[in-house]
């Protein structure tokens, strides 16, 4: 098994916005703001508070989302679980002020180390699936 | 994001016995339901309920010999996932743009 911190999956997005933080920070926290531009939810800025986004149900998928709070740090950081048909992830909102707005990134950062299943000393977690997934479709596994 | 095609897939990998079942095939080439139960470490019934789960995703495939089942991976249909994984990239960018859409309405 290769080292954890380089089979970690991330997605970062990142974005400058002519806005002050203050107003980026009502859009990332008041609920319905955050439904207009994300998906429904019953967010609120609390850590530890378990909240829900609803995306339009799909054939075998409910369309449900299940978080809980992890960081709120006003007007610096955001971040919540991020758990859907078994991948758990954690997304990671950082603003960082700037002379004409605010810097946004959007970290998605995947996937627990508890869901490693361990067996036989070898774990079959999401992280080093996916990490073989490429390998597996090119053939390379025999 | 179009999750309907890697649906099923997802589904059936959520599981960490029928992933350890699938990575064991791709590793292994074709195996009976009796080896894999061995590896598996679960009952003949339960293996069998997990292989049906990932026939349904066409994650393998199954030829009966005898009174052997044996099952081999399909790992083209991780396709669509791969596929979804990629997309969630796109899928905030596109929630950038309505952000930022909306950003400029509260003004």
């Amino acid at each position: 098994m290769s080292n954890p911190t380089e089979t970690t999956r991330t997605l970062v997005i990142e974005r400058a916005f002519p806005h002050p933080p203050e107003k980026l920070w009502r859009a990332l926290t008041e609920s319905p703001l955050v439904a207009q531009w994300l998906l429904k939810n019953d967010f609120e800025p609390v850590v530890g508070s378990k909240f829900q986004f609803r995306s339009d149900p799909m054939p075998q998928w409910d369309g449900v989302i299940d978080c809980e709070v992890l960081v709120v740090d006003p007007l610096k950081q955001l971040s919540y679980s991020w758990n859907s048909m078994g991948l758990e992830s954690v997304v990671l909102f950082t603003l960082t002020p700037e002379e004409s707005g605010t810097h946004l990134r959007m970290e998605q950062s995947g996937f627990r180390p508890d869901q490693e299943f361990a067996y036989k000393g070898a774990s079959y977690g999401w992280k080093s699936f996916l990490d073989n997934l490429e390998r597996v479709l090119t053939g390379g596994t025999a | 994001m179009k999750l309907t095609d890697a649906n099923p897939v997802f589904r059936a990998l959520a599981d960490p016995t029928r992933r350890a079942i699938f990575e064991e095939l791709t590793r292994q080439g074709e195996q009976t339901v009796h080896a894999l139960t061995s590896y598996a470490g679960v009952s003949q019934p339960a293996v069998s309920k997990h292989l049906t789960v990932l026939k349904r995703a066409k994650l393998v495939r199954h030829r009966r010999e005898g009174r052997e089942t044996h099952y081999r991976a399909q790992p083209d249909a991780l396709a669509p996932m791969v596929g979804w994984l990629r997309d969630y990239g796109a899928f905030w960018r596109d929630r950038f743009d309505r952000l930022e859409t909306l950003l400029e309405r509260m003004d």
